[in-house]
């Protein structure tokens, strides 16, 4: 049985540091030989995720944003989590909804991006609780540049 | 790597032009926010407006949250467009999977044909 390798990154809930988090995803997927497009695709998805909780989380007061990146054998899981305010269920998540509320088209777009670009998703949000957020990218190609 | 976002603005025959290198997320979109506002103010009455992104590296959700908004602006100013030139195929893929195609932009794949597509103008 292979052990799976652990990654953790926590960063400040600041705009700032979300191309770290970015940067972090796209070093490890490369380590892990994902193709270009999913290396693409899963700096997308955490920086989707990070953005998120970097606007919703905490509102004006400053939190934490936890990243586990889980290397397993024929995937990568990142887990992104806040221990801030949560939020409803209520908020758009295709792009069309997304547009009749402008205030929400970050968030709206940022779901539809995690779900059409990752192989699973899985996204829970509790009201003064926190998100939770699950992303896995299947290895299923490699490529053999490096 | 470029974390950041350069903006600059010029014209080619009065269309504005909003040139864009770096990368565009949650910490840089407020530059490209700045630069529409600027361009609505100086261009009122413009039918076109044309985002050259050949230099962008990375464009999320805060990135096109922007320029959907920018395209619901011109449209309501003017009934006009935004054309989007020179995107990577990882960029175009994005606008694919916004479902967003089907409002106020157009992707072209360089400036001379989107040119030639735009009805000039003055």
């Amino acid at each position: 049985m292979t052990q799976s390798i652990q990654i953790t990154l926590t960063i400040p809930s600041l705009s700032d540091y979300v191309g770290v988090a970015r940067l972090t995803a796209s070093g490890i997927a490369s380590r892990m030989k994902f193709t270009h497009e999913d290396i693409e695709d899963i700096k997308i998805a955490v920086s989707e995720a990070c953005t998120n909780a970097v606007q919703y989380a905490y509102g004006d007061s400053l939190g934490d944003i936890t990243l586990v990146f889980t290397i397993l054998e024929s995937a990568l899981e990142v887990r992104v989590k806040d221990q801030g305010k949560g939020f409803e269920s209520s908020v758009p998540i295709d792009s069309q909804a997304a547009l009749n509320d402008p205030d929400k088209i970050g968030l709206g777009l940022g779901i539809v991006f995690m779900r059409s670009l990752m192989d699973h998703v899985e996204y829970i949000s509790t009201p003064e609780s926190g998100t939770n957020v699950l992303l896995v990218k299947n290895l299923t190609s490699r490529t053999d540049i490096n | 790597m470029v974390l950041d976002l350069n903006v600059s603005i010029r014209d080619r025959s009065n269309i504005p032009i909003i040139d864009l290198e770096g990368e565009i997320d949650v910490y840089t979109y407020p530059k490209l926010s700045d630069s529409l506002k600027l361009i609505f103010e100086k261009y009122p009455d413009t039918k076109d407006l044309i985002i050259n992104l050949g230099n962008v590296r990375y464009i999320d959700s805060t990135g096109l949250g922007v320029i959907a908004n920018g395209a619901n602006q011109i449209a309501r100013l003017s009934s006009g467009v935004i054309s989007i030139i020179n995107a990577t195929p990882q960029i175009r893929k994005i606008f694919d999977v916004s479902g967003l195609m089907s409002t106020n932009f157009a992707l072209y794949d360089n400036e001379d044909t989107a040119m030639s597509r735009i009805q000039p103008q003055g």
